[in-house]
């Protein structure tokens, strides 16, 4: 059985439509990158898969059952913005996301915060702005999830931290699950992705895996999609 | 150990080959035990599925061996390691030899350069 599918999934801002009939299949045991410009619609059908909007038309499966507070306990989801509150200290966010997620591995990322010598005590707010993206991926990944969505996880830190954040999902990922990463950063991502689905003005544009496209094509992933979408 | 990457090509070919010459040049002895899969893909940072399809690939091509509870080791037949190391010498001195006829040596020429080239150092 997959574990996401998607059948014929729009979604109308009013009457702007911002998603245009999206069918996908998701296997477990994947890295798959969520590539598309601006406005393409990849936050909102993110919003969609975690429950946090209301599909215009069509159903999204979660392991065959519609998506609710089940598969909201099984999805690990990294919001663009953040989510956190800042006024909290560290220590707060991980009894924060203890309380509130059954898997949730206090001491794993109590681990890995002490590998970034970063002090539990400190206020969030205090942090740099690197330093609160990685904590909210520590937090993020240190569920023990089937399927974690990451949106932007590289938007607007410096290439150290970028390394930090593409070697933490490396090593954090696991066959039985899918990790699902929105960027239009692809090129400092494709590396690790075995999939691609470009999504472009609300449609699937294209799907497929990375190396074939790449053996296709004779080009990397990023330019391929230059290349189509001519940006 | 660190590869480098073009995202030009697959990585999995990009994969087989860096480990190819790992164990032609004997950064991998014969007999040795390779990284797990997971050791492997977070010490290149690659994707593990990709690992694994690469670490195949060097299988069928009997470069390495699995024991099925041990994990994966470079094979201990140096025949069969020599030959292929052959073989990828011989690519490696066909694609000089292209790159020299496009700016019109002979073959006879390509090889004398080398000597030169090597006498000048």
């Amino acid at each position: 059985m997959e574990l996401l599918t998607i059948n014929n999934l729009y979604k109308n801002y009013g009457k702007k439509e911002v998603l245009k009939g999206i069918d996908l299949a998701i296997p477990k045991g994947k890295i798959i990158g969520l590539l598309g410009k601006n406005g393409a619609g990849k936050t909102t059908l993110i919003k969609l898969i975690n429950d946090l909007l209301t599909a215009t038309k069509g159903e999204i499966l979660f392991r065959g059952e519609k998506i609710g507070i089940q598969s909201k306990q099984r999805i690990a989801y990294l919001p663009e913005r953040t989510y956190l509150d800042k006024t909290m200290k560290v220590k707060q966010a991980l009894r924060f996301f203890e309380e509130f997620y059954d898997n949730f591995e206090y001491k794993k990322a109590s681990k890995l915060l002490k590998d970034l010598d970063l002090d539990e005590n400190l206020r969030i707010s205090k942090m740099s702005k690197g330093m609160q993206e990685k904590l909210q991926l520590i937090l993020v990944m240190s569920r023990k999830a089937d399927l974690y969505i990451l949106d932007e996880p590289l938007g607007g830190v410096d290439p150290a931290t970028r390394e930090y954040i593409l070697d933490t999902i490396l090593n954090n990922f696991n066959e039985e699950a899918t990790i699902i990463i929105s960027t239009h950063l692809i090129h400092d991502i494709e590396k690790i992705l075995d999939e691609v689905i470009f999504l472009e003005q609300g449609k699937i544009a294209l799907n497929a895996s990375c190396d074939e496209l790449r053996e296709k094509e004779n080009s990397s992933i990023d330019e391929i999609f230059r290349r189509m979408f001519k940006c | 150990m660190n590869f480098n990457f073009d995202n030009e090509r697959p990585i999995y070919v990009q994969l087989v080959e860096q480990l190819e010459i790992a164990i032609f040049s004997e950064k991998f002895v014969p007999g040795q035990q390779l990284p797990s899969v997971r050791e492997f893909s977070s010490m290149l940072k690659v994707n593990p599925n990709t690992m694994q399809k690469a670490l195949s690939e060097l299988e069928s091509k009997e470069l390495i061996y699995t024991e099925r509870t041990n994990g994966k080791f470079v094979t201990t037949d140096k025949k069969k390691i020599q030959r292929r190391k052959e073989k990828y010498a011989n690519k490696v001195a066909i694609t000089y030899l292209n790159s020299m006829k496009e700016l019109n040596f002979t073959e006879k020429d390509a090889i004398e350069y080398l000597n030169r080239r090597k006498e000048e150092k």
